[in-house]
C-alpha cells in the first residue's frame, strides 16, 4: 500500500512538473516517468497487455514530441522566456485544482450505476513472458521508433543551407 | 521469412551506424539497394521464400506474428520497388554525403515500418508500424529545413497525430469489447457484436483515422503541402507508397479481414471515394505547380480505390488492389518526371516551363505513358483497373457511382493534358535552352516504371489471373 501511494504521489508530481517546466527535455522526462508508473500499476493490476501498450505508445509519443518541437520551433531570447514563463504560470495556476475536481468527479461518476460489460479473459501475468513472447514485435517496433528518433534529432537539430533542389 | 523482412533492415541500419558511418555512404547506398532488390525477388519467387518449411525455421526463432498472403505480397513488391526508385532519385538529388547517408537510414526505417504494416496480423502492432512510418515520413519531409518543408511537415505531424489519437482510441475500445487485438480474434468478436454502438463508433473513428493517413477528401489538408515541399526523392516515396500503405492498404486489409462489409460502411466508402475523385480533380485543374498538381491527382486516384472497395464485392476488392498497384507505379513515374524537370529546369512552376520534350525526350515520353495510364487510356494498366472498378460498381448495383467514375476520368485527362502541354509541348521557354536529361539513373527508373505500366496492361489477362484474382482469398466468408 505504501509503495502504491508513493508511486501515485510521484506520478502526480511528475505529471504537474512535466506541464509546468519550461525545458523540453524535462517535459519528456516527466512524461516518461508518468508512463512508466502507469505501466507499473497496470502490471500490478494484472493487465500486462495494457502495460506494454502504454509503454509502446509513450515511446512513440516522446519521439514525436521531441522531433516535432525541436524540428519546428526556434529558441527564444531570455526576455521572451521569462514572459512566457510568467504567462504559463498564470495560465496554469488553476491546474492542480482542476485535476483534483476532475478526480472527484470521476470518482462520483464511477459510483453511478453505469454498467459497461467488458470482456474478461485469462491473461498472462508474467511481464517477461508478455514482453518477449506475446508482444515481441512491439518491442522491435519500439527499438525502431527510438532509432528513428535518433536520426530525426541528428537530421533536424542541425540548421543547413537549403541550397539544393 | 516475414520476420526477416523486418529484422534484416534493422540490423543493417545498426551495423552501418556502429561500424562504418558516413565514410561508407556508397556502401550503405548499395546495400540498401540490394535490400530492396532482394525483397522484389523474394516476392517474385514467393513460393520458395515465403512458403518454404526450411526458411520457416528462422521465423520460428522469433515469436512475431507476421504473415504474407497475396495482398501483402503485392504491397511488399510495391514497397520495395518504390523505395528503390526513391533511393536512386536520392542518389542524384542529395549531393551532400552526410545528408544522403541520413536519408538512406531513414528510408530504411520507413521501409521497415511499411513492411510491418503489410505483414502484421495484430491491431496494436499495426499502430506501432504506422507510427514508425509516420515518424520517418515527418523527418524525411522536414529534413531540408526550408520554410515550405517545415510547414508541410508540421501539417503532416498535426493531422497524423489526430489520426493516431483516433486509431488508439478505437483500439482501446475494441480491446475492451473483444479482449483481443489480433485480427482473427477481433474479427470473431466483432461478428458477434455488429450492432453494439461502442463497436460501430470505434470502427468509424478508426476508418476516419485511415482517411486522414490516406489523404482523402475532406481529410487531405496535409497532403498537397507535404508532397510539394518535400525533397524529390521523398515526394516519390510519399506519393508512390507511404500514403497507399498507411491509409489505403490498411483500410482494405481491415475492411476485408476484420470489420467486414456492411451497407453503412459501403455507403461511406462510396461517398468519400466519389467526393475525393471529383473535388481533387477539380482542384488539380487549378494548380500551376507540377508537383502540387500531381499531389491533387493522387487524392483523386486514391478516391477510385476507395470507390472500388465501397462496392463491397470480391471484384471490387480486386479492382481496388489492382488500381493501388497501378497508381503506385504510374504516380511514382510522374513524380520521378517532375523531379527530373525540377532538377534540370530549377523550377516546377508550369507557367515557367514549356517545350521540354525536345530537351528531355525520355522524361517526356515516359510522362505521357504515366498520364495516359492515369487517365485510363487502353491498353495501359490504368485502363484495366478503372474498367474493373466500373464493372464492379455496376454489377453491385451502384450505377450512379459507376457512371460518375467513368465521367470523372475526363477530368483526369483534362488536368494531365494541361500539364503535358505546359511542361513538355509548345515553344521552349526562355532560359531552358541548355536543359538536358537529368541523368542515366533518372532515365532508367522512368523507363522501368513505364515498362511495368505497359506490360501490366498488355498482358492483363495473365497478370489478372496469376497476381490479382487470388487476392479474393482475403475476403471474409
Amino acid at each position: 500500500m505504501i509503495l502504491i501511494l508513493t508511486l501515485l504521489v510521484i506520478m502526480v508530481v511528475a505529471a504537474v512538473w512535466g506541464v509546468m517546466v519550461r525545458s523540453l527535455l524535462k517535459t519528456a522526462i516527466g512524461l516518461a516517468v508518468v508512463s512508466a508508473i502507469v505501466s507499473i500499476f497496470m502490471f500490478r493490476f494484472n493487465s500486462p497487455l495494457a502495460a506494454v501498450f502504454e509503454l509502446s505508445v509513450c515511446t512513440g509519443l516522446i519521439t514525436v514530441i521531441f522531433l516535432s518541437t525541436i524540428g519546428l520551433t526556434k529558441p527564444i531570447s531570455g526576455e521572451q522566456l521569462s514572459s512566457v514563463t510568467k504567462e504559463r504560470l498564470k495560465r496554469y495556476r488553476y491546474l492542480p485544482l482542476w485535476i483534483i475536481c476532475s478526480g472527484v468527479m470521476a470518482l462520483f461518476l464511477v459510483g453511478l450505476p453505469i454498467t459497461i460489460i467488458f470482456v474478461q479473459r485469462t491473461v498472462e501475468t508474467d511481464p517477461r513472458h508478455v514482453l518477449w513472447n506475446l508482444r515481441q514485435l512491439d518491442l522491435f517496433g519500439q527499438i525502431i521508433i527510438l532509432l528513428a528518433g535518433g536520426f530525426g534529432a541528428v537530421m533536424l537539430f542541425k540548421e543547413r543551407e537549403d541550397n539544393e533542389w | 521469412m516475414p520476420s526477416l523482412l523486418i529484422l534484416v533492415p534493422l540490423l543493417e541500419i545498426i551495423f552501418f551506424n556502429l561500424f562504418f558511418g558516413i565514410q561508407m555512404t556508397r556502401i550503405a547506398l548499395w546495400s540498401a539497394a540490394a535490400l530492396f532488390v532482394f525483397q522484389i525477388l523474394a516476392v517474385l519467387m514467393h513460393n520458395y521464400f515465403f512458403y518454404n518449411p526450411g526458411l520457416d525455421r528462422i521465423n520460428s526463432f522469433f515469436t512475431v506474428h507476421l504473415g504474407a498472403d497475396r495482398l501483402a505480397l503485392i504491397m511488399l513488391f510495391c514497397i520495395a520497388a518504390v523505395c528503390l526508385v526513391s533511393l536512386i532519385i536520392g542518389r542524384y538529388t542529395l549531393t551532400d554525403k552526410k545528408q544522403r547517408f541520413n536519408f538512406i537510414n531513414v528510408l530504411i526505417i520507413a521501409f521497415i515500418g511499411m513492411n510491418g504494416i503489410a505483414m502484421t496480423k495484430d491491431m496494436f502492432s499495426l499502430y506501432v508500424f504506422l507510427e514508425i512510418t509516420a515518424i520517418s515520413s515527418f523527418i524525411l519531409i522536414a529534413f531540408r529545413r526550408g520554410r515550405a518543408s517545415l510547414e508541410g511537415a508540421f501539417k503532416y505531424t498535426v493531422l497524423s497525430s489526430v489520426a493516431t489519437i483516433m486509431m488508439l482510441t478505437s483500439i482501446a475500445l475494441l480491446l475492451f469489447t473483444s479482449g483481443d487485438t489480433s485480427f482473427p480474434g477481433l474479427q470473431s468478436a466483432l461478428a458477434n457484436s455488429k450492432h453494439n454502438y461502442v463497436v460501430i463508433f470505434s470502427i468509424a473513428i478508426f476508418i476516419c483515422g485511415l482517411f486522414i493517413k490516406g489523404g482523402l477528401m475532406p481529410f487531405h489538408g496535409w497532403l498537397p503541402d507535404a508532397y510539394s515541399s518535400a525533397p524529390p526523392a521523398v515526394s516519390v516515396l510519399l506519393a508512390g507508397i507511404v500514403t497507399k500503405v498507411c491509409g489505403v492498404y490498411t483500410l482494405i486489409r481491415l475492411v476485408t479481414g476484420v470489420f467486414g462489409f456492411s451497407p453503412g460502411l459501403n455507403a461511406l466508402l462510396l461517398f468519400v471515394g466519389l467526393v475525393s475523385i471529383i473535388t481533387a480533380a477539380l482542384a488539380a485543374l487549378g494548380q500551376t505547380d507540377f508537383k502540387r498538381m500531381l499531389a491533387y491527382s493522387s487524392i483523386s486516384q486514391v478516391g477510385y480505390i476507395i470507390l472500388a472497395l465501397g462496392s463491397g464485392t470480391g471484384l471490387g476488392v480486386i479492382a481496388a488492389v489492382f488500381h493501388l498497384f497501378n497508381h503506385s507505379m504510374f504516380k511514382s513515374l510522374l513524380f520521378v518526371n517532375s523531379a527530373a524537370v525540377g532538377l534540370q529546369a530549377g523550377t516546377t512552376e508550369m507557367d515557367d516551363l514549356g517545350g521540354l520534350s525536345s530537351r528531355m525526350p525520355v522524361t517526356s515520353v515516359t510522362s505521357i505513358i504515366g498520364f495516359l495510364s492515369a487517365s485510363g487510356i487502353p491498353p495501359l494498366s490504368g485502363f484495366w483497373s478503372k474498367l474493373l472498378i466500373i464493372i464492379a460498381l455496376w454489377s453491385a448495383g451502384q450505377h450512379f457511382y459507376a457512371l460518375a467514375a467513368a465521367l470523372a476520368s475526363i477530368l483526369t485527362l483534362a488536368y494531365l493534358l494541361i500539364m503535358q502541354r505546359k511542361v513538355f509541348f509548345g515553344k521552349l521557354a526562355p532560359g531552358l535552352e541548355s536543359v538536358k536529361e537529368a541523368g542515366l539513373g533518372f532515365s532508367l527508373v522512368s523507363i522501368a516504371l513505364a515498362l511495368v505500366t505497359i506490360m501490366a496492361g498488355l498482358f492483363f489477362p495473365a497478370v489478372f489471373v496469376s497476381v490479382f484474382e487470388p487476392v479474393k482469398q482475403i475476403l471474409l466468408p
